[in-house]
């Protein structure tokens, strides 16, 4: 059984509940053992990172120091993929940078802290496809899900600038959704930002990017979108009836993340499906029992 | 050995040295060197007046050694050793101190500058009494030349070389002369049909007595040294004999296999067929020869030679071991099935490359969507679709084989792109701006868009093959193409392909929907450039094209004496340079064979056989394979002819056997002694 150092961030607990569930779920059929961080922080979100940079950096190694005294050696696991992105960016540039290097220790330093770089961040995604493998996911599929046509959405944050997945074109949700026995759809948004926290500060511009993407998904006949981001699925999810208003279209595409769509595959429970705003239309319904 | 009596001149060069190095101070200075009979100044010593004082000193004086101070010895030290030869002095007895660029331009305090003039002048002054005398050998040229690479430039240069009625070997690897210009339709800016007027330069390549064409065949091995140099050429089995065969071409058009994607189609033949939804099901399915070629084929209809090739991987025969159908077929039984590779060796005394480029590949590109979208294409492959012999017999077709609305052209694909290719690949703009012709005369209310970052239309009648452009309808749109998208947000995209781009001189982003997108891609050294580079010893530039001698002054020449490049294969270049470098590529060879000697410096390695321990250390290490061993002996020998004076064995040798004329140590140290102990 591998063992990685697991970082929740905020949105696991609130908005991406359901993505957490699932995920402890799922994690225990992929055999796989996620050490939650203990006293863990926020990850410096994607936001700070431009309006105070050298804190959001402390505030993101306080995390990778904690991490390194708890668990080393152990890669850092992120599910989110605004903290992936944060987490991984503090990680690179302290190696980078080093007088930024020198303001981050002396940070870590006044709260008894200190951390070598000794660390990897990684998606869990990555650790699924990659760790785990696409033939032991199809092995442990116990029900496939044949005729569930799928987009996959891998959003930005979690394939640039620092991507395991191809930055234009992603194909790893694809390739597992295949090994699920799913339908991938040609899905050309499957990168595009969805808007993120601009849902708050600049709506309209955010509910056009959503739209967008839901648009694309529906002229490929997605029954389902899959996404591996809790901010990804909020705005698509709990905002699609928001677009359906703005925009005068009538939406009704549900947003899993991934590791619930493996779980229906496994046939395992609990999953949180049932927390998503967009229902299950029959294509998918028929999996959920 | 007669006592030194050495000559001293301190160069002006103008205002170069003079205005910094304060001249008369370093000449009296040099008054009082030890063996210094004479030390002058001179406002321009390489001038006529400026030798001639050398010449007269020499004479009246008696000098014996000259040493001048001036600019480097890559600018003047041949003329200076010629001055002190027509006086009768051996021309190894000079040598010049670098007074310019390594004091007076680099040093700006006066009195520094004049102090370090004098300290290199020391230096010089103390090397030249070890000095010995050398001599220029000459060795006689194999009249003979092989010119690697059969497209345009390659064909030129083997035409002019002929000219002067000397042998010519012209080595192509692919089956047909005629290289990327023969699957061009037009060539701009002139618009005139690129068949029409390469193919007869192709007949006369091949009919001309002094040339031996050799298709589908590869320089394996070169060696020797200029003006004698011994090569192998490794003909490919074709399977056919050419003897035997009359190029009546029954083979192709019965051979069973013709789902092969033809190499000159570019990409073509590598998309899936297109099946429309409502096509009917039953019945066998049609077959697929769009931008095909059967297992026995000639790549287009004028080659030259025209005879056929068996590709042996994908011949029916070879795979399954049954077939044969060409050898039943052939009346002058020409299909040999036993046919093997076999290996030319030929002598010639200049080597001519002309390998040219290929395009890049921008299937790396995802945002593009070449390779995923079938109607994205590469500018070769529209090139194909415009030809009146290529797939679509010249018609602009779609994927769907409907006529397209819009058409997008995007520049520098590859090129002028940190991720991929930083150079400029310079004809693009000028294939892009004749592909937007050609489109609007063929379709006159297709909407063309061109897709540019700078337009640069450098050559004769291309600016003004520019502005004709911009009176033909065409949309210019200044930005980087950002994405080529197959799926449409608004209703008149739906069905069609959206080209988002940052229009920078509109300042907004837009989209565009179009039906095509050609990608004009970058140029880059042909597929096996770099391993013919190992096979030439030539260098290569940081873009990986071949290293001319010098970018301005010789720009056909290599570091190698007697290999020369022309065309594409040196960067990017279009059919007028191409053709022009060939020439002035062919003058050189034959100023060669004109002359009929080469002549080799004297300051080459050689080994003291006494003190050889035979380790072999050098013998890797030489870029020049110069270095053998003697078996008997066992020990190494330099062939001197070889020896470009490089000095890496002379460093590497542990023993000090191997040591350098012109460069021994006893002259080394002791300018270094001089340099040292100056001041």
């Amino acid at each position: 059984m591998n063992t990685y150092t697991y970082y929740p961030g905020c949105s696991m607990s609130a908005t991406g509940k359901a993505y957490a569930e699932s995920l402890e779920t799922v994690a225990k059929v992929l055999d796989i053992r996620l050490a939650e961080l203990d006293d863990w922080n926020c990850c410096g979100a994607t936001a700070y990172f431009s309006v105070r940079e050298t804190l959001s950096h402390a505030i993101s190694a306080r995390n990778l120091a904690l991490a390194e005294a708890q668990g080393p050696g152990r890669d850092v696991v992120a599910a989110c993929s605004a903290c992936y992105l944060g987490l991984n960016k503090t990680n690179k540039y302290l190696k980078e940078f080093p007088e930024l290097r020198k303001r981050v220790d002396s940070a870590l330093d006044a709260g008894g802290l200190k951390y070598d770089g000794s660390l990897e961040v990684r998606h869990i995604l990555e650790v699924v496809v990659k760790d785990v493998g696409l033939e032991k996911v199809a092995a442990l599929t116990t029900r496939k899900l044949e005729g569930l046509k799928v987009a996959s959405y891998a959003g930005c944050q979690m394939v640039r600038p620092y991507g395991f997945d191809d930055s234009e074109c992603p194909v790893l949700l694809d390739n597992l959704v295949r090994a699920v026995g799913a339908t991938p759809v040609p899905f050309a948004m499957a990168a595009r930002c969805c808007g993120g926290s601009q849902m708050m500060t600049n709506e309209d511009a955010a509910l056009r990017m959503t739209k967008n993407i839901l648009l694309c998904a529906q002229d490929a006949g997605a029954d389902v979108i899959i996404t591996t981001c809790p901010l990804c699925q909020m705005n698509l999810d709990a905002f699609q009836a928001k677009v359906n208003h703005a925009f005068g279209t009538s939406f009704n595409i549900p947003i899993l993340f991934f590791t619930q769509l493996l779980g229906l595959a496994f046939q395992v429970k609990p999953l949180g499906i049932e927390r998503g705003v967009a229902k299950p239309g029959p294509a998918l319904a028929r999996f959920i029992s | 050995m007669k006592n030194p009596v050495i000559g001293v001149y301190v160069c002006h060069c103008g205002s170069n040295i003079g205005s910094v190095v304060n001249v008369p101070e370093v000449v009296e200075f040099a008054k009082g060197l030890p063996n210094v009979a004479v030390a002058r100044e001179h406002k321009y010593m390489c001038s006529d007046p400026g030798q001639d004082v050398i010449k007269k000193d020499i004479k009246e004086l008696g000098l014996n050694r000259v040493v001048v101070a001036s600019c480097s010895p890559l600018m003047h030290e041949h003329t200076f050793r010629k001055a002190c030869e027509s006086a009768g002095l051996n021309p190894y007895y000079f040598q010049m101190a670098n007074i310019r660029e390594q004091v007076s331009w680099v040093t700006t305090d006066k009195v520094r500058a004049t102090e370090k003039a004098k300290v290199v002048l020391v230096g010089a002054v103390n090397r030249v009494v070890e000095h010995d005398p050398l001599f220029v050998k000459s060795v006689p040229v194999t009249p003979a030349t092989l010119v690697i690479g059969g497209g345009v430039a390659g064909i030129e240069a083997a035409l002019q070389v002929a000219a002067s009625h000397t042998q010519v070997h012209l080595v192509e690897k692919e089956p047909s002369l005629g290289g990327h210009m023969a699957r061009f339709d037009k060539t701009f800016p002139t618009l005139d049909c690129a068949a029409c007027i390469l193919t007869p330069k192709m007949v006369q390549a091949n009919t001309n007595p002094f040339i031996k064409v050799h298709a589908y065949s590869e320089v394996i091995e070169v060696s020797g040294y200029v003006g004698n140099f011994t090569v192998k050429i490794r003909h490919k089995a074709s399977y056919v004999n050419n003897d035997k065969c009359t190029g009546c071409g029954v083979c192709i058009t019965k051979c069973p296999e013709r789902g092969i994607p033809a190499e000159f189609e570019s990409g073509l033949g590598n998309r899936p067929v297109y099946v429309a939804p409502d096509a009917p099901q039953h019945g066998k399915k049609p077959k697929d020869t769009f931008g095909k070629r059967p297992a026995i084929y000639t790549p287009f209809a004028q080659a030259v030679p025209n005879k056929p090739v068996i590709d042996r991987d994908n011949c029916r025969y070879y795979t399954t071991g049954k077939c044969r159908v060409c050898e039943k077929m052939c009346e002058p039984g020409a299909i040999d099935f036993d046919q093997k590779d076999w290996i030319e060796e030929i002598q010639v005394g200049n080597i001519i490359v002309a390998t040219g480029m290929k395009t890049f590949d921008p299937t790396p590109m995802k945002n593009l969507g070449y390779g995923r979208i079938p109607d994205v294409y590469t500018g070769l492959e529209f090139e194909r679709i415009c030809h009146s012999s290529g797939p679509t017999e010249g018609q602009i077709l779609t994927w769907k084989k409907e006529s397209p609305k819009a058409i997008a052209i995007v520049h520098c694909v590859g090129s002028r792109d940190d991720k991929h290719h930083r150079h400029c690949s310079r004809v693009c703009c000028m294939y892009s701006l004749k592909y937007a012709h050609l489109i609007k005369e063929k379709l006159h209310n297709c909407e063309v868009y061109e897709f540019y970052i700078d337009m640069r239309c450098f050559g004769k009648g291309y600016e003004e093959f520019y502005s004709r452009l911009l009176q033909e309808d065409v949309r210019f749109v200044r930005g980087r193409v950002a994405e080529v998208s197959d799926w449409g947000i608004y209703p008149e995209e739906k069905g069609r392909l959206v080209v988002r781009v940052e229009d920078t001189l509109a300042a907004q982003v837009r989209r565009i929907p179009v039906d095509m997108v050609i990608l004009s891609t970058a140029l880059e050294p042909a597929e096996n450039a770099d391993h013919l580079k190992h096979t030439l010893h030539m260098s290569c530039s940081s873009d990986l094209f071949y290293l001319e001698r010098h970018p301005k002054l010789a720009p056909v020449s290599t570091a190698t004496d007697g290999i020369y490049i022309a065309g594409a294969c040196q960067g990017p270049k279009d059919i007028p340079d191409s053709v022009a470098q060939a020439g002035a590529a062919a003058a050189q060879a034959i100023g060669m064979i004109k002359r009929g000697v080469v002549e080799i410096e004297p300051t080459t390695a050689h080994i003291e056989e006494s003190m050889c321990t035979g380790c072999q250390i050098c013998i890797p290490l030489c870029p020049y394979t110069a270095i053998r061993r003697n078996e008997e002996k066992r020990i190494a020998y330099i062939e001197g002819a070889l020896c470009k004076g490089c000095g890496t064995c002379v460093g590497a040798c542990p023993s000090g056997a191997a040591q350098q004329w012109g460069f021994d140590d006893r002259q080394i140290y002791r300018e270094i002694e001089g340099v040292l102990a100056a001041k």
